[in-house]
């Protein structure tokens, strides 16, 4: 953009910040339509949630730290993966991508706000209620739910504690507040471009958003659906899953894993949009292969609804379905490929600087690499009977998650926090947070790989001896990469609170809408739509 | 400029509401697939799920191909009752029907009524499996302390796949007390 067009853009939104600040006090927060409230919001929130997932984690790993039963009852134990599991999804994860969404896309399209702003506060607003009724049945008779986070049927139905009914309500709450979000991005983004931002100009950040609010609307009314009849089955006599009825539990799975598989790309979708955003900035280099990066992202999304049976190969399935499905699974590495391709390629000969975004987003691309040639792995339907619920599966999928979308989140933190505050975060401390995060996972889950070979069950708070080395490990990894998110919230807050006025470009190499507006955003941006080119 | 944001709130308006009824409309898809899986499963016949309405008995169709068919009993979580087949296999000729029973024994002083589901393995046998006359078709009344032989007659269509050289069939037995009143049951 012309610095002109910054200027203008600048001097308009000051003269707005006089007449419509932020209200005072904390009804601001409560009362709030803004996006980059509400955005901020979204993000304490699910920093909130990943601490308090994280807690779990590392309960988890303590008791597997030594064979045997340490420090909690098996029950607990099971309280502890599920809720981690739990949390971390619904919790930390997706709302981390919503304020993202929030704060980023009205600046991205240049939009003065998102499209539905009091469906925005109430969306927001639903998820601390909905996480507080979630938390509270630690405090119930009978404990948490303890059936992990897949609450498959029977488990959570027939043998489940009584808290399970809190548990269906809180997933209700949370569904209903995604697709709000989910309403709300899609009519921002269909609805609120300027003149000539079409849509083969919008940053790919939005795009992939545009296309995990979809996602959401397709698949989160499922999983209401599928809560409903287990409520159902608990409270009102039916027998949707339940065999003495004329039901089926297998029936579970298949609807679950309908919601569940393009939840999974819901989770990481927004992730590649973040990654393709920052790797061109610090390559310098345009995004190589953009119209393939929507088209690749569109058709994973396509995919993601004809595979939902491999998470369920050994439940008895037969041939011809295995075959559909595993041959379904692979081609999802066709679109993948190109993106990974197309990452490599923007950086292939760029002028690469490796400030703290720019090296979570190259850890991004190789581990959740790792993460996707073990899926593929466990894509193939005879091997999978050996890896089927053994920590191969849990190293695959924190391979995706944690260094895929939960490193993706903390390098648009990192990107984009001196457009939220104005000031530059300590790039040192960045850094090493980087360094103690990326040793930290792979230290943790690289290990767990050769013991889900070698067959150990996941889910499980004891596990035979010829594990134990491999699961100290583990636990080491697990404190270290815990411990050092300290740093990560330290340098947030140290980066709100000091003064290192960051500029409005805030990088050299960036490029789109949401630089042209002065640092830290004003509370009012692009009032009068921009002049794109 | 009042123009521009008036047809814009419309053009909102209109696109919320398909997306919300995209909205009911996959929340209803959730509850479809309860009817379609059970449609899928029934015409494909995977899933192990069996044809509960009596075959017709066909004379032509005998071969002489012999497999092995195993029978078991399974009692459902609290089932209190003593359940097991006559004959724990049988050596079958495909096309040929046969007759066993499953024997059951209420061991509870009080009026029972139990059903029978069936289940077969490999689940591409199922559809080769016919059953003549099954106790399954029937709710089972006993009352404290009977017991009682349930007849079954099968025969294994000669159509079978070749790959398949055992069967099994499981019975598994659910308490339907609750749901069946005596005379209904006696009926039966």
């Amino acid at each position: 953009m012309s610095t002109s067009t910054e200027q203008l853009v600048s001097s308009e939104s000051n003269t707005q910040e006089i007449h419509h600040g932020p209200a005072k006090g904390i009804t601001r927060w409560f009362y709030t339509t803004n996006h980059k409230d509400i955005g901020s919001m979204y993000l304490w929130f699910s920093l909130i949630m990943f601490m308090t997932g994280g807690c779990m984690a590392l309960m988890i790993r303590a008791e597997l730290f030594q064979p045997g039963l340490q420090f909690i009852e098996p029950d607990f134990f099971n309280q502890m993966t599920t809720m981690h599991g739990l949390i971390m999804v619904f919790g930390a994860v997706m709302p981390a991508f919503v304020g993202l969404a929030n704060w980023m896309l009205p600046l991205m399209i240049g939009a003065p706000d998102m499209a539905l702003p009091r469906l925005n506060n109430w969306s927001f607003w639903i998820l601390p209620f909905a996480f507080s009724m979630m938390l509270m049945t630690f405090f119930m008779q009978g404990g948490a739910p303890n059936f992990g986070w897949t609450f498959y049927a029977p488990l959570s139905t027939t043998f489940a504690p009584p808290s399970v009914t809190f548990f269906i309500f809180a997933v209700h709450m949370m569904g209903i507040s995604s697709i709000m979000g989910a309403i709300n991005v899609i009519v921002t983004i269909l609805n609120m471009r300027p003149p000539g931002m079409n849509m083969m100009k919008l940053p790919l950040f939005v795009w992939t958003w545009l296309i995990t609010a979809f996602l959401l609307i397709l698949v989160m009314p499922v999983l209401a659906g599928v809560v409903t009849m287990m409520l159902m089955d608990i409270h009102f006599g039916t027998s949707f899953f339940n065999a003495a009825g004329g039901g089926d539990p297998v029936l579970f799975q298949h609807v679950f894993w309908f919601f569940g598989h393009p939840e999974v790309y819901i989770m990481i979708l927004p992730a590649f949009g973040v990654v393709s955003e920052i790797i061109p900035t610090f390559a310098r280099k345009k995004l190589f292969g953009y119209s393939s990066m929507v088209y690749a992202t569109s058709s994973i999304a396509f995919l993601s609804f004809i595979v939902w049976a491999h998470h369920m190969f050994t439940v008895g399935i037969p041939l011809a379905g295995e075959l559909f499905f595993m041959f379904a699974t692979m081609l999802i590495a066709v679109p993948t490929g190109v993106k990974v391709f197309n990452w490599v390629a923007t950086m292939f000969r760029g002028s690469m600087t490796f400030e703290t975004p720019m090296l979570f987003a190259i850890a991004f691309v190789v581990l959740f690499s790792i993460g996707g040639f073990s899926g593929l792995m466990l894509a193939i339907a005879p091997a999978d009977f050996q890896y089927h619920d053994t920590y191969f599966v849990v190293a695959h999928f924190h391979y995706v998650l944690v260094p895929g979308s939960v490193f993706s989140i903390m390098a648009a933190v990192y990107y984009w926090l001196p457009k939220w505050t104005g000031n530059y975060y300590n790039e040192k401390m960045g850094k090493l947070h980087f360094w103690l995060s990326f040793i930290g996972i792979n230290i943790t889950f690289f290990p767990m790989h050769f013991v889900g070979l070698a067959g150990m069950p996941r889910r499980i708070p004891d596990y035979a001896l010829q594990f134990a080395d491999f699961n100290a490990i583990s636990s080491v990894g697990a404190f270290l990469f815990g411990f050092s998110q300290l740093l990560f919230i330290y340098n947030i807050v140290s980066c709100i609170r000091k003064r290192n006025k960051a500029s409005a470009e805030v990088w050299e190499g960036s490029h789109g809408l949401e630089w042209t507006v002065p640092s830290p955003a004003p509370y009012h941006t692009f009032s009068k739509p921009p002049k794109v080119d | 400029m009042m123009n521009q944001t008036k047809s814009q709130t419309k053009s909102h308006k209109k696109l919320i509401i398909q997306l919300l009824l995209g909205t009911v409309g996959m929340f209803g898809f959730g509850f479809a697939l309860v009817p379609l899986y059970d449609v899928f499963c029934r015409i494909t016949g995977i899933n192990g799920k069996l044809d509960l309405t009596p075959g017709v008995y066909q004379a032509n169709g005998v071969s002489g191909r012999e497999i092995k068919i195993q029978f078991i009993a399974v009692n459902n979580e609290s089932m209190p009752w003593a359940f097991k087949p006559k004959d724990s296999s049988l050596r079958v000729k495909l096309g040929q029907t046969y007759q066993t029973a499953y024997w059951a024994e209420n061991l509870t002083p009080n009026y029972m009524v139990a059903q029978a589901v069936p289940s077969v393995s490999p689940s591409d046998a199922a559809q080769y499996l016919e059953k003549v006359d099954c106790f399954c078709f029937n709710r089972q009344p006993l009352n404290a302390g009977e017991q009682r032989e349930m007849g079954l007659a099968f025969n294994v269509l000669a159509g079978m796949p070749a790959h398949i050289k055992t069967i099994t069939l499981s019975y598994t037995l659910f308490d339907i007390t609750a749901a069946s009143d005596k005379s209904v049951a006696s009926n039966d």
